[in-house]
Parts: structure tokens; C-alpha cells; sequence
């Protein structure tokens, strides 16, 4: 019903432009440096991990396909959707909650304003529309952190790297990547908003509301994660 | 202005009100005292429908609250104005946002004029000069000031002031509560009160209901309430909880 009323809400005027670029800015932008460092040791370890494995078969020739494909399908969108969790949702739903807690959200509501619509709304879109973003920076310097290893440490030749890549990878990859990203995007924004707004008061409620925010959003990305590779791929 | 008829409030097995009944006229100053936990603050927000009562009927300017549409409950809080506990001001904004944004959001006036009447909010509470402050930079009883300021910017006709007074040092206290009856007399507010400053209030209402047990107890001017002879209220007034309740840590009230 929640998060109902929140589409419902995304979808209606007025809806405020100025909050939505600013919840953008703090769970896009101010996660990018994370998500940079995160997908630059992420790509690195696949192809460390995976170079010895594929020349035990002779396919050294597949690392790029093999830290490429693992990225768009699969770790570029969870660790993002995870990190972005820690970072960003756990502050969403601390500041939604401490708002309960000091009666913001009631003052907003005596002035005729929708708290879903003021509060809610923005986030759930900001991380909606941040998410396919941040996933897909996530991959592409993931990428780069594999050539890092693969080419410059481990000696595979550059152009086999990148070559062998375009010849495994397809849109198709890349697009069910993107609807994870997407499907993450609004179960986080969804989340962690509603267990902020719907907090117990005090420190107690926040602390315990941004608790459950964090361990609820990162359980479900990885179940959601499941019915959407199951659907998508 | 304002009636309240038998209202009942329950949170589960708890019943908080339990056919509470007053009568608030137009320009009338009220102030609304009790025991801690008595329902006193969750009476304020049961006038402004932040909730549902379980039963009973809440009046204002003749029209029973529960029927409104959601325009028309929109159109009856723009003329309500909400003085909450801890100011409840939004921390991202700075005072002057924080006055000005019912009149950004709420209404179609220019930033000239909106500029006009925060700085004459501002200039009525005595807080010209800290416009470019945040809540969290100001102390307790500036708080108070600016949240009474937000809360007069539209011009309402009934303000509700939820304890705005704790925390607050006797001196501020006094200050703060002194401020309030003079904008109530300035402006010929309807008002309603709830504290726990006896005797400050009874300098600044007309009259004082005392909330007891679910009930509304005694509804008298200031005077005639002190010179009650319900031990209730004596108790409640003079502030001497009985042996009792000292030794089971309650309010005292018997």
C-alpha cells in the first residue's frame, strides 16, 4: 500500500523536481567515489581469481568476456544496489525516521503538504533513476580494474582483452542488467523510506529503523536478485 | 469555535480519552493541564486529524472535522496553526526557510512578499537578526520563538501549542509563555494551550481545563479553579503528589 500510494504519487503533479535532482545528487553522486573503489577491486579479483582457473583450461583468451559478463549480469548490479544500501539507505531512512521522531512529518502534513509526496516520493525516484547509473559506472570501471590485472600484471595481450568481449557480450546482458539496477533502485528507495516513515520514536526507533532498513533492503536485493536473473536471462 | 463531544481514544487495551467534552470560544485563550501521559498532547492532535478518534465528535466553526474531505481538512489546517514540543522545525533550513516555506508551498505570494512577512514574523517573536541560522545554532527558547512564527505565518485564527514550553529554563520559560499571551492578545487568536506551568499559564488564559483520568475533570477560569475544593485538582495545582503515588512513581493524581 506504501509503496502503492508512492507510485501513485511519482506519478501525479505536483511533483517537486528541485527535492528529486537533490536526493539524485546525495545517493547518486556522493556514492560515485564508493562505487568507483568498489568496482575497481571487484573487476580485479574476478580476473585474479579467474585467470588461473581459465588457463588450467587453456581460455586464458576469455578473461575479458568472463570479468565483463560477470559485472553486467551480476556484480556491477548487487554490489552496487549494496553499497548504494549502506551509504545512502541507511541516511534515507535515519533522516526519514529522526523527521517521525521530532514531528516533522506531522508538521509538514498541518501545512497541507503529503509527506509521501514531500519525503517519500523524491527518494524513491532519486534511487530509481541513481541506481542504473551508478551500476553502470560500477561495470565499466570493473572492467578497467580487470585489464589493470589481467594485461598489465598477469601479461594477456590488450587487444584479445577488449576483443574477445565485444564477441561475448550483448545487449541483452547489458539491458538485464540494467532492469536489475532498476528493480533494486525502487526495492532500496521503497525500503528503507518505509521503515523511516514508519519508525518508533526516540533514538531507540531511529537506531532500530535504520537497522532493519539496511538488513531488510540488502536480503531482499539478493532474493529479488534471484527472480529477476530467473526472468531477465 | 471549537467543541469537543464524548471523544474516546484507545491504543489497544489502553483507553487514553474516555468522553472528553469542551468548548473553546471564538478569540478564547484555553489552557489544557493534566498528568503526564493523560492524552493532553494526543487531544491536540485529534483536533487537527493527524488521528482518528475511536468515537465522539470534534466541532470547529460549527462543522463536525470527521466529515471533511481531504480539501476541505487541507483548507481547516491553513486556518490552524501547530506550536509542537520540540519546535519541529525542519533542520535543513535555515529559520527564514523554515517561516517562509508554509507561504512557498502553501500559497502563490512573491518572495518580496514572502519576505515581508517572515521578517514581520520574525520581528513579532524578537528574532530579527537570526534568519540565516539553523535550528540546530539556536537555543531552546529561540526554537520556540521560530516555531511560533512558522506557525503564525498564514495568518491562522486558532493556534494549538503542544508543551511548548519543555525544556526550557524558568526564565525563558517564562519569557515564552509571556510572548504567546501577548500575540494571542494582539492578534484575537483561538487558542488552546496544553502545559504543565501552573501557575505562569493562569497569567495569560481565560480559562484552563484539567484532563484526569480520560476525562475532562473541570473546565473553570483560572481563579476559580485554584479556589476549587476538588482535591484532584488542588493536588494537581499546588503540585504536592500524595504519599501514594511518590511511592509508586506515578503523577500523583489520586
Amino acid at each position: 500500500m506504501f509503496l502503492g500510494q508512492t507510485l501513485l504519487d511519482s506519478l501525479t503533479p505536483p511533483v517537486k523536481g528541485e527535492r528529486i535532482l537533490r536526493q539524485i545528487w546525495f545517493i547518486g553522486w556522493k556514492s560515485m567515489l564508493v562505487i568507483a573503489l568498489t568496482g575497481t577491486f571487484t573487476g580485479m579479483v574476478v580476473a585474479l581469481q579467474g585467470f588461473p582457473t581459465l588457463r588450467r583450461v587453456g581460455s586464458e583468451a576469455l578473461l575479458g568476456p568472463m570479468v565483463s559478463l560477470s559485472l553486467i549480469r551480476e556484480l556491477g548490479p548487487v554490489l552496487t544496489a549494496l553499497m548504494v544500501t549502506g551509504r545512502a539507505g541507511s541516511a534515507i531512512a535515519a533522516e526519514i525516521g529522526i523527521m517521525r521522531s521530532s514531528e516533522q512529518l506531522d508538521a509538514l502534513e498541518l501545512m497541507g503538504l503529503d509527506p509521501l509526496r514531500y519525503v517519500v516520493v523524491p527518494n524513491v525516484l532519486a534511487a530509481l533513476l541513481a541506481l542504473p547509473v551508478l551500476t553502470v559506472v560500477f561495470d565499466v570501471i570493473g572492467t578497467l580494474g580487470g585489464y589493470l590485472v589481467g594485461v598489465r600484471l598477469l601479461g594477456l595481450n590488450g587487444g584479445t582483452y577488449f576483443g574477445e568481449m565485444s564477441n561475448y557480450v550483448e545487449l541483452r546482458d547489458i539491458w538485464g542488467g540494467i532492469y536489475k539496477a532498476l528493480a533494486f533502485g525502487l526495492l532500496i528507495g521503497w525500503v528503507c523510506c518505509y521503515k523511516g516513515y514508519h519508525s518508533r520514536f526516540g533514538a531507540e526507533g531511529v537506531s532500530a529503523a535504520t537497522t532493519q532498513a539496511v538488513v531488510n533492503a540488502s536480503v531482499l536485493i539478493l532474493v529479488c536478485d534471484y527472480f529477476v536473473t530467473s526472468v531477465v536471462f | 469555535m471549537i467543541r469537543v463531544e464524548n471523544l474516546w481514544k484507545s491504543f489497544g487495551r489502553q483507553e487514553v480519552l474516555r468522553g472528553v467534552s469542551f468548548e473553546v470560544k471564538q478569540g478564547e485563550f484555553m489552557a489544557l493541564i493534566g498528568g503526564s501521559g493523560g492524552g493532553k498532547s494526543l487531544l491536540l492532535k485529534l483536533l487537527v486529524s493527524l488521528l482518528k478518534p475511536d468515537k465522539g465528535q470534534i466541532w470547529v466553526s460549527g462543522r463536525d472535522v470527521a466529515v471533511f474531505s481531504r480539501p476541505e481538512l487541507e483548507s481547516l489546517r491553513s486556518r490552524i496553526g501547530f506550536v509542537f514540543q520540540g519546535g519541529a522545525l525542519f533542520d535543513s533550513m535555515t529559520v527564514y526557510d523554515n517561516v517562509a516555506f508554509p507561504l512557498r508551498e502553501k500559497t502563490r505570494l512573491g518572495e518580496p512578499e514572502i519576505r515581508r512577512k517572515v521578517t514581520d514574523e520574525l520581528e513579532l517573536v524578537g528574532l530579527r537578526g537570526a534568519e540565516h541560522k539553523y535550528p540546530a545554532q539556536l537555543s531552546g527558547g529561540m526554537l520556540k520563538r521560530v516555531a511560533l512564527a512558522r506557525a503564525l505565518v498564514r495568518d491562522p485564527e486558532i493556534v494549538l501549542f503542544d508543551e511548548p514550553t519543555t525544556g526550557l529554563d524558568p526564565v525563558v520559560s517564562r519569557a515564552v509563555l509571556e510572548l504567546f499571551g501577548a500575540v494571542h492578545h494582539r492578534l484575537q487568536l483561538t487558542g488552546i494551550l496544553v502545559s504543565h506551568e501552573i501557575p505562569r499559564i493562569f497569567e495569560i488564559v481565560q480559562k484552563v481545563a484539567m484532563l484526569h483520568e480520560g476525562r475532562i475533570v473541570a473546565v473553570e477560569t483560572p481563579e476559580r479553579l485554584r479556589a476549587s475544593p476538588d482535591p484532584v485538582i488542588q493536588q494537581f495545582v499546588d503540585g504536592k503528589p500524595s504519599a501514594q503515588a511518590c511511592l509508586s512513581g506515578g503523577t500523583g493524581l489520586r
